[in-house]
C-alpha cells in the first residue's frame, strides 16, 4: 500500500510538502466550519478570508529570497506603515493641490511613488547588509525602528483619511472586485495558461529525450488546478453585493431595481488579482532567471556562489530591494483595504510574513523555499486567525495557538526533511 | 618547450591572513601542454597561492602574467574571462542545486527571451557527464544527496565544460575510487595533448611522478624550488616537501 501510494507521488511529481500544507490547510478550515456552525466555508467568508490574506501573502513571496539568502527582514511592518502614510499624504494633501480632488491619475501617481520608495529603502538596507557587511537583522531590526518612527513624523501621528476612490478600489472593497463575467475571464485564462505551460514543458522534455510524467498524472495534475481555478471563481461569485451596493449598481447600470433584492457577484477581488501576479512573477523570477538561480545558489553555499563569479553583495540589495518593492505593493493593498492609514498599519506584520514563510517549508537555515509555500503558509495564518476569532477564541489564546502552530510546523518540516533527506 | 611564452607566470606572490604569511614572495609559471605540481605538507600555502590565481584571493603584492601579458584578476570573473578554471579543494558546489544547476552556475544557458534553459543544461550535463564519468547517473536530486566522489565528478565537469586555457585542480582525487582516479589521470593526459596546462595539486607521490612535467614544492609559505620530475627521484621530493631541501644535484 505504501509503495504504491509512493509510486503515484512519483508518478504525478508533487512533492509531499505541497500536499501536506495542503491537507492542513483543509483540515483545519473543516474543524473550522464545523465549530461554527458552517459560517467559516462560505463564499463571504472565502472571499474576506482572500482580501486579508493579499497583503501577507505578497510580501511573504519576497520573505522567500530573503530568507533563502540566508538574510531576514524585521522591516517589513513598519515600513509598509511608512510607505503606507507616505502614500496617504501624497494622495490627499499633496497631489490635490496640483491636480484638484479626485483627478483620475492620482491613485496611479501615489501607488508607482510608493513602489519607487519601497525599491529604494529596500535597496539601501540592502546595501548596508551587503557591503557594510553589517548582519541583517540588526539592519533591519534598526529600520523597524527608524520607519516606525518616520511613519508618525510624517503626519504627526495623525490617521490619513479617506483615500482616494479609485486607489480604494486596490483594497477590495465592494467596488474593488471583478464581477461575475471578467472572474470568469480571469479563470479561464488562467486556465488555459496553466494547461499550455504544461503542455509545453512536457513537449521540450521529451524533444531532449527525458522521460516524463505518464500522461494520466499529467491530466491529473491538469484537472487538479483547472478544478481550483474555477471552483474559486464560482465561490467568488456566488457572493453577492449587499443591498446597498446593489442598488447603487443598478443605477448605475440604469437598471430598475427589483423589490425581492438583485444578485450581483463580486467576483473576483482587486488584491487577490495582484497576489495572483505577484504569485506569477515571483515564481517565474526564482525558477527561469538567472538571478532567481543566483538566489538559491547563494544561499546554499555562499563562497561556491562567490568563486562562480556571483556578485553576492549586489545580490543582496537586490533581494532588498524587490523586498522593499512588495512591501510598498503590500502597503498599497492594506491602505486601500482600510481606505485609511493609522500609526497602526502593519503592525507585527514582519512576523506574519516570516511565519508564513516559514511555515510554507522556507528553511533558515538558507537555499530552500518556494513561492507557492510561501502563500499557502499566509492562507493557513491567516485562516487560523480569522476561524479562532469566528469561533470567538480570546486574543490572548489565539496568539498562544499561533505561536505553537508556528513552532509545530517548522519542527514538522525539519523532520520530513531528514526522513526525505533532503 | 621553454621557449614559449608561458600561459602563466605569478612573480614574488605574498599574502598574509593576518600575522600569517600563508604565501610569502613564491613564484611559479606555467607553460602550455605542461602540467605543474605543486606539492607541499598541509597548511603548506598551496591552495592560498592557487586562490590567487583563481581570483577568489588578492594578493598583497607580487604579479601574474597571462601570455606573457600583466594581468588584473581582482574576482573570480576576471579569471574566467582569462580562461582559468578551478576546480577548488572545497569543491565550491551549491549543495541544494542540481548537477547541471551547478555545472552552469554563472554562465547558465538562456534561451531567447533570457529566461534559463533547465533542460537544455541537463542536456548538456548528461553529455559531458557521459564522457567524463559514464558511472554517474543522479541528474535529479541536489548534489547534497551525492556521494563524495560524485560531487568531485560535478566539479571536475564544471572545470573541464567551459574551454579552459588554463586548469587549476586542488587535489581533484581526494575523494574518487581508483577507477574514478585512473579516469581523472586520463583526463590530465588528454587535456594536456590539447595544449592546456594544468596546476596539479596533490598529495599523491606517484600521481605526481605520473602526471607532472614540473614540480614546484612549497614550505611554511616559502617556494623551496621547481625541478623537472624526469631530474629527481621520489625520495627527493619527500626531503624537498619534509625538510624543505633542494636535491644537491640540481645545479
Ligand atoms: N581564510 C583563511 N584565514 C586565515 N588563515 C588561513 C586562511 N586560509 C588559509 N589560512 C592559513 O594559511 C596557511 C596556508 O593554508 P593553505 O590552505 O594554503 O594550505 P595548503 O597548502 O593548501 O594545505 P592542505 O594540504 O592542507 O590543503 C595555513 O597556515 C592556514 O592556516
Ligand atoms: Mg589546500
Amino acid at each position: 500500500m505504501k509503495k504504491i501510494m509512493r509510486n503515484v507521488v512519483g508518478a504525478v511529481g508533487i512533492d509531499l510538502r505541497l500536499l501536506g500544507m495542503i491537507g492542513a490547510l483543509v483540515l483545519l478550515w473543516i474543524v473550522f466550519d464545523l465549530s461554527t456552525g458552517g459560517r467559516f466555508m462560505t463564499p463571504r467568508n472565502l472571499f474576506n478570508l482572500s482580501v486579508q490574506t493579499a497583503s501577507v501573502a505578497v510580501m511573504s513571496t519576497g520573505m522567500v529570497f530573503v530568507i533563502v539568502t540566508r538574510h531576514i527582514d524585521l522591516s517589513v511592518g513598519a515600513l509598509l506603515g511608512f510607505i503606507g502614510m507616505v502614500m496617504g499624504t501624497l494622495q490627499l494633501n499633496i497631489l490635490p493641490e496640483y491636480l484638484g480632488f479626485g483627478h483620475w491619475s492620482i491613485w496611479m501617481i501615489t501607488a508607482v511613488a510608493g513602489l519607487l520608495l519601497g525599491t529604494i529603502i529596500g535597496a539601501f538596507q540592502g546595501w548596508i547588509i551587503g557591503y557594510l557587511t553589517v548582519p541583517a537583522f540588526i539592519v533591519t531590526l534598526g529600520g523597524l525602528l527608524v520607519w516606525r518612527g518616520a511613519a508618525w513624523w510624517v503626519t504627526q501621528g495623525q490617521t490619513v483619511a479617506p483615500l482616494d476612490s479609485t486607489f480604494r478600489m486596490l483594497g477590495g472593497g465592494v467596488e474593488g472586485t471583478l464581477g461575475a463575467q471578467l472572474s470568469w475571464l480571469v479563470g479561464m485564462v488562467a486556465t488555459i495558461a496553466a494547461v499550455v505551460t504544461m503542455v509545453l514543458a512536457r513537449r521540450r522534455k521529451s524533444s531532449h529525450g527525458f522521460k516524463v510524467k505518464p500522461l494520466w498524472a499529467e491530466y491529473a495534475q491538469g484537472g487538479i488546478v483547472t478544478l481550483f481555478i474555477l471552483g474559486y471563481v464560482v465561490i467568488m461569485n456566488a457572493y453577492p453585493l449587499p443591498k446597498g451596493a446593489a442598488k447603487r449598481y443598478a443605477e448605475a447600470e440604469g437598471i430598475e431595481y427589483p423589490a425581492d433584492g438583485l444578485f450581483i457577484s463580486h467576483g473576483i477581488a482587486i488584491p487577490v488579482i495582484i497576489l495572483l501576479v505577484v504569485a506569477i512573477v515571483m515564481t517565474v523570477v526564482a525558477q527561469k532567471t538567472r538571478f532567481g538561480r543566483y538566489v538559491f545558489a547563494t544561499g546554499g553555499n555562499p563562497d561556491a556562489a562567490e568563486l562562480s563569479g556571483i556578485n553576492t553583495r549586489m545580490l543582496t540589495v537586490k533581494v532588498f530591494a524587490l523586498m522593499g518593492a512588495l512591501t510598498a505593493i503590500a502597503a498599497v493593498i492594506a491602505s486601500a483595504r482600510l481606505g485609511a492609514v493609522g500609526n497602526d498599519l502593519g503592525v507585527l506584520d514582519e512576523l506574519r510574513v516570516i511565519a508564513a514563510a516559514v511555515i510554507g517549508g522556507t528553511a533558515l537555515s538558507g537555499g530552500i523555499g518556494t513561492i507557492y509555500g510561501a502563500i499557502i503558509g499566509a492562507v493557513i495564518m491567516q485562516s487560523l486567525q480569522s476561524g479562532m476569532a469566528m469561533v470567538g477564541v480570546d486574543a490572548p489564546l489565539q496568539s498562544i495557538v499561533v505561536g505553537v502552530v508556528l513552532v509545530l510546523a517548522v519542527f514538522i518540516d525539519i523532520v520530513y526533511r531528514r526522513r526525505a533527506g533532503v | 618547450m621553454n621557449k614559449q611564452t608561458p600561459l602563466i607566470e605569478m612573480k614574488n606572490i605574498e599574502l598574509a591572513f593576518g600575522g600569517v604569511k600563508a604565501v610569502n614572495d613564491v613564484s611559479v609559471d606555467l607553460y602550455p601542454g605542461e602540467v605543474v605540481g605543486v606539492l607541499g605538507h598541509n597548511g603548506a600555502g598551496k591552495s592560498t597561492l592557487i586562490k590567487v590565481l583563481s581570483g577568489a584571493y588578492k594578493a598583497d603584492a607580487g604579479e601574474i602574467f597571462v601570455n606573457g601579458e600583466k594581468a588584473t584578476i581582482n574576482n573570480p570573473r576576471d579569471a574566467r574571462a582569462y580562461n582559468i578554471e578551478t576546480i577548488y579543494q572545497t569543491l565550491a558546489l551549491a549543495d541544494n542545486l542540481d548537477a547541471a544547476s551547478n555545472l552552469f552556475l554563472g554562465r547558465e544557458i538562456v534561451n531567447k527571451f533570457g529566461m534559463v534553459d533547465d533542460d537544455a543544461m541537463e542536456a548538456e550535463t548528461r553529455k559531458i557527464m557521459q564522457r567524463l564519468n559514464p558511472n554517474f547517473t543522479n541528474f535529479k536530486s541536489p548534489v547534497s544527496a551525492l556521494s563524495g566522489g560524485q560531487r568531485q565528478s560535478v566539479a571536475i565537469t564544471r572545470a573541464v565544460y567551459f574551454n579552459a586555457r588554463i586548469l587549476i585542480m586542488d587535489e581533484p582525487t581526494a575523494a574518487l575510487g581508483p577507477q574514478e582516479t585512473a579516469m581523472v589521470a586520463e583526463l590530465i593526459n588528454q587535456l594536456k595533448a590539447e595544449g592546456i596546462g594544468i596546476f596539479l595539486i596533490s598529495h599523491d607521490i606517484h600521481d605526481v611522478m605520473e602526471l607532472c612535467d614540473r614540480i614546484s614544492v612549497m614550505k611554511n609559505g616559502k617556494l623551496v624550488g621547481t625541478e623537472n620530475v624526469a631530474d629527481v627521484t621520489d625520495d627527493e621530493i619527500l626531503s624537498m616537501i619534509i625538510l624543505g631541501k633542494k636535491p644537491t644535484k640540481s645545479n
